[in-house]
């Protein structure tokens, strides 16, 4: 309960405190000024944009990560032979740390030398990532899909795994179609880790891919779409606008309790844990 | 034999270690890499000149790192001696009362004698108050040009341009030739802040925002840039114009790669291109536009200075101000001129890198001075400006957003004013 205290209530407090002041960074003088932060937030047109741009960002990213973990799981899960070395190179991404992951990324969205870029030339779509801004959303959304696809794996295949072989087997007897089958027993049993997945994907794209993104727009956003958390971090750390930026924070922080107790109360009654 | 000569090495030891007297500070710069180098060499240097004071260089990150550092170390109470900020966080630091003493201030106060008119105009001002006091320290200041492949235009049959009027009439020329003719780095510092300073137009209210942020206004929606920009989303349009994003090096590579034949950079860009272009390349005044003046003004710095911070004892402000002339003087600023393309802040180093006949050899280092010493007007100084850095954001997007198509330059301009002015207007609150 300390350690809560220390380090979440009192920051978060201390947020909402501040976000209805503008202060002076060097000496903490602050000018009270009620709501006005928020109203500058929320009637930008920046910050729609940006709300905008992440919550389909989240969506993707955590639909994608989603789909793709759970297609490697059900392929690794069926392979007999080579089991351990494929479940090895899947999982591999995973232990890139983030700035790495968004390097790579930002070398192969490179608009002069991205080996990806010239492959999607060879289409006729010239792709200039920080030029055009859905091209730059792309390149986000792909490179923070592939780093949080070998999680949902992961998961996934322990989940896969954790499926006692006598309802494999009974279902096995009782129906032969591999996909039906998937979709009537499989998938249901895993509905409580596809849940778990979800919450932390939604977390995952709205708040930790802030690094690739960085990375992406190199430092210079310029028009490219960036999410909430990096429009909290610009105005606070880069631009020294303290009561600017703790109002988005509180936004944030509402927005994500918001979801996560709506997540919990429509979704959670669907779900069966054994 | 061995305990003697180990209580010689002690002994040696005990007498290196500095004498009682020593004042040790502490400075924190933004400048990692290859420059980075340079400012340890001229810190090493500095200690290397005297025996009282030990100088310490501290690597914070970029420059918004670097501030941020500060302003957390200044509320905890532990703020460094001297630390660097750049020029749109100049507003930030200069408008916090009491944060830093001035340059001028410090140096007097220890003492040493100050002459204002030592240091070249354009540097002079830009981290000045309103009544041309020097408040910060000018450490790496550059401005922007001109740079050109000289094959490129050889090939072309053109010459440099001096005006847009100029370019204009060579620019089909150079596309013939088979390069894209222009492309620049920096929007905001290069097409805005410095098209002002260059035409001398008025950029902000209270004199361009020097006399105090309460009710600056930004005039940036003005019929002279609106030309400007409309002209280069022409220029874009017709294959005239390269943009490859915000961000720096996107817009240099395409330079260095010989596919665009013109490239407005930093003066201080000049080091860097000598390693990475392997063609000769030379450089010029930034063009104007005949039609809005017909006598071009100087441009102003960009870059970076030096500002001391208070809350330190006599003893560690005095030594600050000897590092402060010791930085002015003219061997280390031309060593800092020739070793990293940035200008040297003082006319006196400036004759001297003259006299050296570096500038024979490398006419091209000589370009962003000679600018910087254009003569002046009202509004050549630079501007002043409180949450600059957002304020910069939103002429990028914007600027963005004109060059893909998705805004007319009209609607884009009153955004840039309505919401800088509505920044400008929460930074005056803050003080």
């Amino acid at each position: 309960m300390g350690i809560i205290a220390v380090f979440f209530l009192w920051p978060a407090a201390e947020a909402i405190r501040s976000s209805f002041f503008l202060e002076d960074p060097f000496f903490g003088n602050a000018t009270f000024v009620g709501l006005d932060n928020y109203r500058v937030a929320l009637t930008g047109s920046d910050y729609q944009r940006t709300a905008w741009f992440t919550a389909v960002f989240t969506v993707i990213v955590s639909l994608m990560s989603l789909a793709l973990g759970l297609m490697l799981a059900v392929s690794a899960d069926r392979v007999l032979r080579g089991k351990s070395t494929y479940k090895t190179l899947l999982m591999w991404v995973y232990a890139i740390a983030p700035p790495v992951a968004g390097l790579i990324g930002v070398m192969l969205f490179d608009q002069h030398i991205g080996p990806l870029v010239e492959f999607v030339a060879l289409f006729g779509w010239e792709m200039r990532v920080g030029v055009n801004y859905w091209d730059t959303g792309i390149a986000m959304i792909i490179v923070s899909t592939w780093k949080q696809v070998p999680y949902c794996f992961i998961f996934f295949l322990s989940g896969l795994q954790s499926i006692p072989t006598s309802v494999k087997e009974a279902a096995r007897v009782d129906c032969r179609s591999e996909t039906r089958r998937f979709w009537t027993i499989t998938f249901p049993l895993l509905a409580p880790t596809t849940f778990f997945l979800l919450i932390l994907n939604i977390t995952y794209a709205m708040f930790e891919t802030f690094g690739t993104i960085d990375l992406i727009v190199k430092d210079q956003p310029g028009n490219s779409p960036v999410t909430l958390v990096y429009k909290v971090y610009r105005d606070g750390f880069r631009g020294n606008d303290l009561g600017g930026s703790s109002a988005q924070s509180v936004i944030l922080m509402l927005i994500v309790l918001a979801l996560t107790i709506a997540q919990f109360r429509l979704i959670e009654r669907r779900v069966h844990y054994n | 034999m061995k305990k003697l000569t180990f209580a010689a090495s002690a002994a040696a030891l005990f007498f290196t270690v500095p004498a009682l007297a020593q004042t040790e500070i502490e400075w924190w710069h933004a400048h990692g890499g290859q420059l980075g180098e340079t400012v340890n060499a001229i810190a090493n240097k500095f200690n290397e000149s005297q025996s009282e004071i030990v100088l310490t260089p501290v690597y914070k990150g970029g420059y918004e790192d670097t501030l941020t550092a500060t302003i957390a170390a200044f509320r905890a109470g532990e703020q460094p001696n001297i630390v660097q900020v750049f020029d749109a966080g100049a507003a930030t630091i200069i408008g916090a009362e009491g944060a830093v003493i001035p340059a001028e201030d410090l140096i007097q106060q220890a003492g040493i004698d100050f002459d204002a008119n030592d240091y070249i105009s354009g540097v002079r001002y830009f981290y000045a108050d309103s009544d041309g006091k020097m408040v910060g320290m000018p450490f790496n200041s550059s401005t922007p040009i001109l740079y050109y492949n000289v094959a490129a235009l050889e090939k072309a049959g053109v010459e440099p341009p001096k005006t847009w009027e100029e370019f204009e009439a060579i620019a089909p020329k150079i596309v013939e030739a088979g390069y894209i003719p222009l492309a620049q780095s920096h929007s905001p510092w290069i097409f805005t802040e410095n098209f002002h300073s260059r035409h001398n137009i008025p950029f902000a209210t209270n004199n361009n925002g020097f006399d105090g942020s309460d009710g600056t206004k930004i005039l940036v929606n003005n019929d002279a840039i609106k030309m400007h920009f409309s002209k280069v989303k022409e220029w874009l349009d017709g294959g005239w114009y390269g943009y490859y994003g915000a961000g720096w090096g996107d817009n240099q590579t395409p330079f260095e790669n010989q596919e665009v034949a013109m490239w407005l950079g930093s003066s201080g860009s000049f080091g860097g291109l000598l390693n990475s272009a392997d063609f000769e390349f030379s450089a010029t005044y930034l063009p104007y536009w005949e039609s809005v003046t017909a006598n071009p003004t100087q441009t102003f710095i960009g870059g970076a200075a030096l500002f001391a911070l208070s809350g330190h004892s006599d003893e560690e402000n005095k030594a600050s101000a000897e590092f402060f002339k010791f930085l002015s003087s003219t061997d280390i600023q031309q060593f800092w001129h020739t070793e990293t393309g940035y200008v040297p802040i003082t006319t006196a180093a400036y004759e001297a890198t003259k006299a050296s006949g570096y500038y024979q050899e490398k006419p091209q280092a000589e370009v962003g001075i000679l600018q910087l010493s254009l003569p002046g007007g009202d509004n050549s100084k630079g501007y002043r400006m409180g949450f600059y850095v957002q304020i910069r954001d939103v002429m990028n997007r914007e600027y963005g957003r004109i060059f893909a198509g998705e805004t007319d330059v009209e609607s884009a301009f009153a955004v840039i004013e309505e919401e800088g002015n509505q920044l400008l207007e929460r930074f005056s609150k803050t003080n």
